[in-house]
């Protein structure tokens, strides 16, 4: 444990902290603001509250807390298909633990499952695929979402229904991916983004080279970083360094467990069983044409999409928005914070989540009510 | 959803599908393993490996120090206990 202890010294956080203290001015040069830097994962989110990594920042720095958690960004009409799924009668409809309860237009899975529908939650999308085995009457459906780390269990997973010839089993695909949705962001005019910090484990992989537009085209340096206290000090203070040296690249802070290259394995999966979808809505973001990606033709027979028909409302434009009260999307795209939002605390807490971003221990609004920064004073 | 969990690799069940039996916290749980296998890393020769496992799946490979460190960061976020119980109500189901 000798090491664990050395990467959680405190004497190097301090000396990490001094430093970056140190070149922030630098660093920040003549801006007016401070360096906004975006923290694209929710994972990171949850790392920078918990142990106060925020606060310890001097104030030529600010983080701005990305739609890196896969639930936050799902807009409430994917909830509604969920929902439309599971109300078949010969559905058992299989999700991840935070999908269950996003709220749709209508109700959320578990308000669904309530209501009588038979909505499993599962660890893994094998655990689907078993109960497709057990139950060949019944039609299994995995709501398959996140960003590029579930991307391969879940095609791995159809790979494995179809070398099977499993005719119950298929995906409600959501899926998207981490370079298109940083595109979007660059491209967001209400936002002046200075750098970031990239997903540890989605760069596990899709590797270091799919940012390179990033610093190429956009000027933003970029650090993919770990989960520790001390990755995540130790990642600003190399983005700082960009800064001030002027420099702009793509470095990798969590070479320990991020190949240059990605996981092989992982993306000839990938590239076999999806492709880009032309529309992807996001919560927050809007259509992004090229981030979300769908079943290719070739395993049509696992696409739950075609299978039931859906989404209907998708298919037609007829998105389903936030309630305008809620400001989910402005929190999610960094423009405003969560305690700006009128419901924040009072009629939206993690008990009874009214948005996505309250849901899941990644979102930033569920940071910052666990960590008490339920006003700007706090 | 996106952090893993480490665990060790204490049998190989399935060569064709590449299916092992991983110790996830104390949770024997069968784990594809298909993304940590390569001509470096032969199945046969993953027992004993720690791996982080991902919605069932091994998807890098890990030393045993940093095994430790992100079971310790994950036990300190306290996002880890939901994922083990629901392991355990689900079982060894692949």
């Amino acid at each position: 444990m000798k090491y664990m202890d050395e990467f959680r010294d405190p004497a190097t956080a301090k000396k990490l902290v001094e430093e970056i203290k140190r070149l922030a001015p630098i660093a920040r040069g003549q801006r007016e603001m401070p360096l906004q830097i975006m923290e694209f994962c929710g994972g990171h989110t949850h790392t920078l509250f918990k142990y106060g990594i925020a606060s310890m920042l001097p104030a030529d720095i600010e983080m701005v807390h990305g739609p890196g958690c896969p639930v936050c960004v799902l807009p409430m009409a994917r909830v509604d298909d969920c929902v439309a799924i599971a109300e078949q009668p010969s559905v058992i409809f299989t999700t991840f633990g935070d999908a269950m309860r996003v709220p749709g237009t209508r109700k959320s899975l578990l308000q669904a499952k309530a209501d009588g529908c038979d909505v499993r939650m599962v660890y893994s999308p094998m655990d689907a695929l078993a109960i497709a085995r057990k139950n060949p009457e019944r039609e299994v459906v995995f709501f398959a979402l996140g960003f590029e780390t579930t991307m391969p269990s879940t095609a791995l997973t159809l790979l494995q229904a179809y070398r099977e010839g499993l005719k119950n089993f298929s995906l409600f695909c959501n899926h998207i991916t981490t370079p298109a949705t940083m595109r979007a962001i660059l491209t967001d005019p209400d936002l002046r983004l200075d750098g970031f910090l990239a997903p540890g484990h989605v760069s596990m992989v899709i590797g270091a080279h799919p940012y390179d537009f990033v610093t190429r085209d956009y000027r933003k340096p970029l650090v993919i970083t770990g989960f520790e206290p001390l990755d995540i000090l130790q990642a600003l203070w190399m983005l700082v360094k960009q800064f001030a040296e002027g420099r702009c690249e793509v470095e990798n802070q969590y070479a320990r467990i991020v190949p240059e290259a990605g996981n092989v394995a992982g993306l000839k999966a990938i590239a076999e069983v999806y492709e880009t979808r032309e529309h992807s809505e996001f919560r927050g973001l809007g259509n992004i044409g090229d981030a979300g990606v769908q079943i290719r033709d070739d395993y049509a027979a696992y696409d739950a999409e075609k299978k039931f028909g859906l989404p209907i409302d998708f298919a037609q434009g007829a998105v389903g928005y936030d309630p305008e009260h809620l400001k989910c999307a402005d929190v999610l795209r960094g423009v405003m914070k969560p305690w700006e939002c009128p419901a924040f605390a009072k009629t939206c807490n993690p008990q009874n989540p009214l948005g996505a971003l309250m849901v899941s221990p990644e979102g930033s609004c569920a940071a910052y009510y666990a960590y008490g920064k339920l006003a700007k004073r706090s | 959803m996106c952090l893993g969990i480490p665990g060790q690799i204490t049998e190989l069940v399935d060569h064709e599908f590449l299916v092992a039996k991983v110790d996830i916290g104390g949770v024997k749980r069968d784990v594809i393993i298909t993304c940590v296998v390569d001509d470096e890393h032969p199945a046969e020769s993953c027992v004993g490996d720690w791996v982080l496992v991902h919605a069932g799946f091994a998807m890098s490979r890990l030393d045993e120090e940093e095994a430790a460190r992100t079971l310790a960061l994950l036990a300190e976020l306290g996002d880890m206990q939901d994922e083990i119980d629901l392991m355990r109500q689900v079982g060894s189901s692949v």
